[in-house]
């Protein structure tokens, strides 16, 4: 059985799974016989390859129908390129490849090689390592780039160039101001010197009071009165009952969710979902299978399907509130009606989106109109609106005990320095004053404005219009390292995304609004991607220039 | 994805049956899953779905003690600050300074203008410190092991390990999917037993990497890894080592460089050395030390690097200067092995509880000696720990997840030697301890129930 020889503990012998064996046999067949787990540790879900969702089975089973039209389930704008453009894409990259295959062949790596070791294992997979030198390596100075100041408004790169193609990197001594497209600085509290005057002084005050840091978890010695009065904090400022704080916020995914649920359970999880879900669903054994980015009839037809396999304790749907590869907002109307009618558990991620959404900047639920008792678990980070680090888990007081109990970090991560969590509970006490409120609606007209005019540009963007992280299409690989150095010459420090982090041919550049960003700013960097455009013919949309504001 | 391989370049007849063999498998099983789909189905049958909830039940947490609501003064004996490093008002200025300087959050991950000047002078200062030819800085202690792990241990590998490894080391190889052989807690008769069986069951060959995972000083025993012997049988067997070293740098060696400075091991036998700076550089993050070769894979593959948003400045500024100081005064590391030492003799005086701990680990812990369940043996020693918070002395009980942990410890008291302890505060604590034994401890006469 695949399912028990890839270490995913067997499932269905729980008391509380009513299943005949004759059925739960028969399903295991069906299900696990096709597992492609090779992959982040994912299932592949079985129902992945119809076109359409075809509703043949919302008649059975005696659950009730969802009427979709009621419901807001746009999933975003996602364009798609043209046949020439995809295939133009793929032929590059195998260019590319190629043209590093050769050089492999020809020239000697400059890349350091192990020492001592001769006759082990290789310690690297041999296409990781070829993909890392000759093909990464090309584009490998747009990323990294060091910068020397805080990351606000604008931020001042440290210039940086290579005479070994890339191989290694020396500074220049040159430091470039650029207009900061790149942090996820939403709220603007990355002021830099001076600008958070409330905030300083605060964490110089926790600093000197507590020490930088607790050296112990927050189970043993690591709770101050300061980390129970940010959990009081947070969980008012979401208007839920409790919450709990970790020192970071990759971990608060990865050591949470493992407490949380167990083989057993059936995850349905966003194929976009960030690395953290993905590890911490790995970690917990569970079952996982993917639905299409934002599809909740995808989700719902794999969760019927679920349900009717029997064998199930619980379903729960695992989605961000904002993309951050793909600037989409979670269709969160839509999976709340999903849930509560084929009674299904909602995990949301607000790591993006708590602060930068809502008109409160209570994030992506205040858009979506969805009250936080109809989510189950509501996660988040500090580190971008907030602009300090770590994450949260809030809910219900009986879910964020359990957490304290049952999650990992608990006991064993050590919490979360008191300087940070003092900026942490600045930053949410600013949001309910009123200069707060005036950052929340900055950042959203910037976004506006700064959508728009990308649309006009006629460059293709993804994702909602209210979404802060704007990503521009640019296809290739080498468009991508193309554009960033452009825009970071014409004084734009932006952020270039490729494989992996995106599928092969969808290379992108990312620009992350701030409410810190003022008009001019925006219309300087504006003009500097209408002239990359121009030169690289990025210009791939093929909507009309001023179409209306959702098309579908 | 296309496979390269520049070895074995398939000549032209193989590859158009090649092609052949994969469109024709592809059809196949494209056309299968269309019409095996909808078999699933429920076909008007009723479903009874009784979904459980997430949470079934409230949990009693046990409160944690609160530092900082009694009076500062308290003698802190549970964390994990070696060095005495958290309240150093250098350290807390240049911190200070930094967060004037950048603010307190990164706003990024590594790779997307999260990397500021001062993570890469801390890297630089790592490796010339440790002296090795690269560091990484990873944002946070528990993630840098269980990251770096499955970044180089994948599924098809076997892993050696110590049974007694911490959590995250667990965690790490959860997520590696590699088959994992534990060996006993610091018996290398017992690897080596392991080893032996492996290479003769053909596990252990030249296409499969091996990995050997040990800890230099156990958190959970406070016992000292014999690495010079786990050397041999690696270079032996063929095992790439990780070592964490979390808990020996700034402990251990003249210069405070950890375990194969105080063994006299050459750097170059680790593969990687994984270290934190929570706990005697009294900030927060960890960091992976080896190699360039070895080092830059995690830049890539470190999943806790590359998705995560990077240290604060101010996190890292504090490191350096906590670097700084240990340069500047490596006889710190004496006062500190003395102490650890001291606290040995006075808690083998004891008489209500065993201990365990080598005598220059500065991690020791302090057992129960009555013969009581696990569970029972943990809330006495939390009422004995309450008991001495109140006196003024905080102690750390263990906090594992019984049911999680692969081989749970015993529960302890985790007592943690610092360089600011003395003789007056070991003797106040030894009598605290008995004291509070006789009174909130468990009573010989009355039988426990459960």
């Amino acid at each position: 059985m695949a399912a028990k020889k890839n270490g995913f503990v067997d499932i269905g012998d729980g008391d509380s799974l009513k299943t005949t064996k004759k059925s739960y046999e028969q399903d295991e067949k069906l299900i696990n016989g096709k597992i492609k787990d090779r992959k982040n540790g994912y299932m592949k879900s079985t129902q992945s390859n119809g076109s359409t969702p075809k509703m043949t089975q919302v008649e059975g089973g005696g659950l009730p129908k969802i009427d979709w039209s009621k419901y807001d389930t746009f999933p975003g704008s996602f364009e798609k390129c043209s046949l020439l453009t995809a295939v133009l894409t793929h032929v590059g990259l195998y260019v590319l490849m190629f043209l590093g295959f050769v050089n492999q062949l020809i020239f000697k790596p400059k890349a350091a090689t192990e020492k001592n070791r001769e006759g082990y294992a290789p310690l690297y997979d041999p296409f990781e390592q070829f993909f890392s030198r000759y093909v990464y390596r090309r584009v490998r100075h747009c990323f990294n780039r060091p910068i020397c100041s805080a990351p606000g408004a604008e931020v001042v790169l440290k210039e940086w160039e290579s005479t070994d193609h890339n191989w290694t990197f020396k500074f220049t001594g040159v430091e470039r101001r650029c207009v900061n497209l790149g942090s996820y600085n939403y709220l603007g509290f990355a002021g830099g010197e001076g600008a958070e005057g409330g905030c300083a002084r605060a964490v110089a005050d926790a600093v000197r009071r507590y020490g930088m840091a607790q050296g112990s978890s927050r189970a043993e010695l690591g709770t101050t009165p300061l980390h129970l009065e940010l959990e009081r904090a947070v969980a008012d400022f979401l208007g839920v009952e409790d919450a709990i704080v970790f020192g970071m916020g990759f971990a608060t995914n990865t050591l949470s969710i493992p407490g949380l649920i167990g083989p057993g359970t059936l995850v349905l999880s966003d194929e976009n979902n960030h690395a953290s879900l993905i590890l911490g669903l790995r970690l917990s054994r569970a079952t996982v299978r993917v639905f299409r980015h934002n599809d909740v009839r995808h989700a719902e037809e794999l969760a019927r399907a679920a349900l009717a396999e029997r064998r199930w304790a619980n379903v729960l749907l695992v989605v961000e509130g904002v993309y951050s590869m793909e600037g989409s907002v979670a269709a969160l109307e839509g999976l709340v009606a999903l849930k509560q009618a084929l009674g299904l558990h909602l995990y949301v991620d607000e790591a993006h989106s708590v602060g930068a959404l809502g008109s409160t900047g209570r994030g992506a639920l205040q858009r979506c109109r969805v009250l936080a008792a109809h989510v189950d678990v509501l996660m988040g980070t500090f580190t971008k609106s907030f602009r300090a680090a770590g994450g949260y888990i809030a809910g219900p007081r009986r879910l964020v005990q359990w957490l304290r109990a049952h999650g990992h970090a608990h006991g064993y991560a050590h919490s979360m320095s008191c300087g940070v969590a003092a900026q942490v509970l600045a930053a949410v006490r600013a949001l309910d004053a009123a200069p707060g409120r005036a950052r929340v609606r900055a950042l959203a007209q910037n976004t506006a404005y700064f959508r728009r005019r990308l649309r006009e540009l006629g460059v293709v963007t993804f994702g909602h219009d209210d979404s802060p992280v704007v990503p521009m299409l640019v296809y290739t690989f080498s468009k991508m390292a193309a554009t960033v150095e452009r825009l970071t010459r014409a004084g734009v420090a932006t952020v270039g995304v490729g494989f992996p982090a995106t599928p092969l041919n969808m290379a992108r550049i990312r620009f992350c609004l701030s409410a810190s960003h003022t008009r001019e700013q925006l219309d300087r960097c504006l003009l500097a991607v209408e002239q990359v455009a121009d030169e690289l013919g990025l210009r791939y949309s093929r909507r009309r220039p001023l179409a209306e504001p959702r098309p579908s | 994805m296309i496979y390269i391989d520049s070895h074995d370049m398939a000549g032209w007849w193989t590859l158009v049956i090649a092609l052949q063999v994969v469109f024709i498998t592809t059809y196949y099983l494209w056309s299968k899953k269309r019409t095996r789909s909808h078999v699933l189905r429920s076909n008007e049958k009723p479903i009874e779905w009784n979904p459980k909830p997430l949470v079934e039940y409230d949990v009693e947490v046990e409160e944690p003690l609160i530092m900082g609501t009694l009076n500062e003064n308290v003698l802190n004996f549970g964390s994990t600050s070696f060095l005495s490093l958290d309240k150093n008002e250098t350290i807390i200025d240049s911190a200070l300074k930094a967060m004037e300087k950048y603010g307190v959050g990164s706003c990024g991950p590594r790779g997307f203008y999260g990397t500021i000047d001062v993570h890469l002078e801390l890297e630089e200062r790592l490796a010339k410190f440790l002296e090795v030819e690269e560091t990484c800085v990873y944002s946070y202690g528990f993630s840098t092991i269980a990251s770096a792990i499955p970044s180089y241990a994948k599924r098809k590998d076997i892993v050696f390990v110590d049974e007694c490894v911490w959590f995250a080391i667990q965690k790490g190889l959860d997520a590696s999917r590699s088959k994992i052989c534990y060996f006993k807690h610091n018996d290398m008769n017992d690897l080596e037993r392991q080893l032996l069986e492996a290479s003769e069951k053909k596990e252990l060959n030249s296409r499969r990497r091996a990995f050997l995972i040990v800890e230099a000083i156990y958190l959970n025993t406070g016992k000292m890894c014999p690495l010079v012997r786990a050397v041999e049988l690696a270079r032996k067997f063929k095992l790439r080592i990780i070592l964490d070293e979390s808990l020996s740098i700034g402990v251990l060696g003249k210069h405070g460089r950890g375990i194969t400075e105080y063994l006299n091991i050459p750097r170059d036998e680790i593969d990687l050395i994984v270290g934190s700076l929570e706990h005697s550089f009294a900030t927060i993050g960890g960091f992976c030390a080896g190699t360039h070769f070895i080092v830059e894979h995690q830049r890539l593959s470190g999943l806790g690097y590359c998705f995560s948003a990077s240290l604060p400045p101010m996190l890292t500024q504090a490191a350096i200067s906590a670097l700084d100081i240990l340069e500047e005064k490596p006889s710190i590391i004496e006062e500190l092995n003395d102490r650890s030492k001291m606290m040995n003799k006075a808690l083998a005086k004891l008489d209500h509880y065993r201990y365990s701990g080598d005598e220059i680990s500065p991690i020791k812990h302090v057992y129960l000696k009555d013969d009581l369940t696990d569970r029972l043996k943990h809330s006495y020693l939390r009422n004995i720990a309450a008991y001495c918070f109140e006196k003024g002395v905080a102690f750390a009980v263990s906090a594992y997840l019984r049911d999680v942990e692969h081989n749970c410890p015993e529960p302890s008291i985790r007592l943690v030697a610092s360089r600011k302890i003395d003789n007056e505060n070991l003797n106040l604590i030894c009598t605290l301890l008995e004291t509070a034994y006789i009174e909130v401890g468990p009573k010989p006469d009355l039988q426990p129930v459960q």
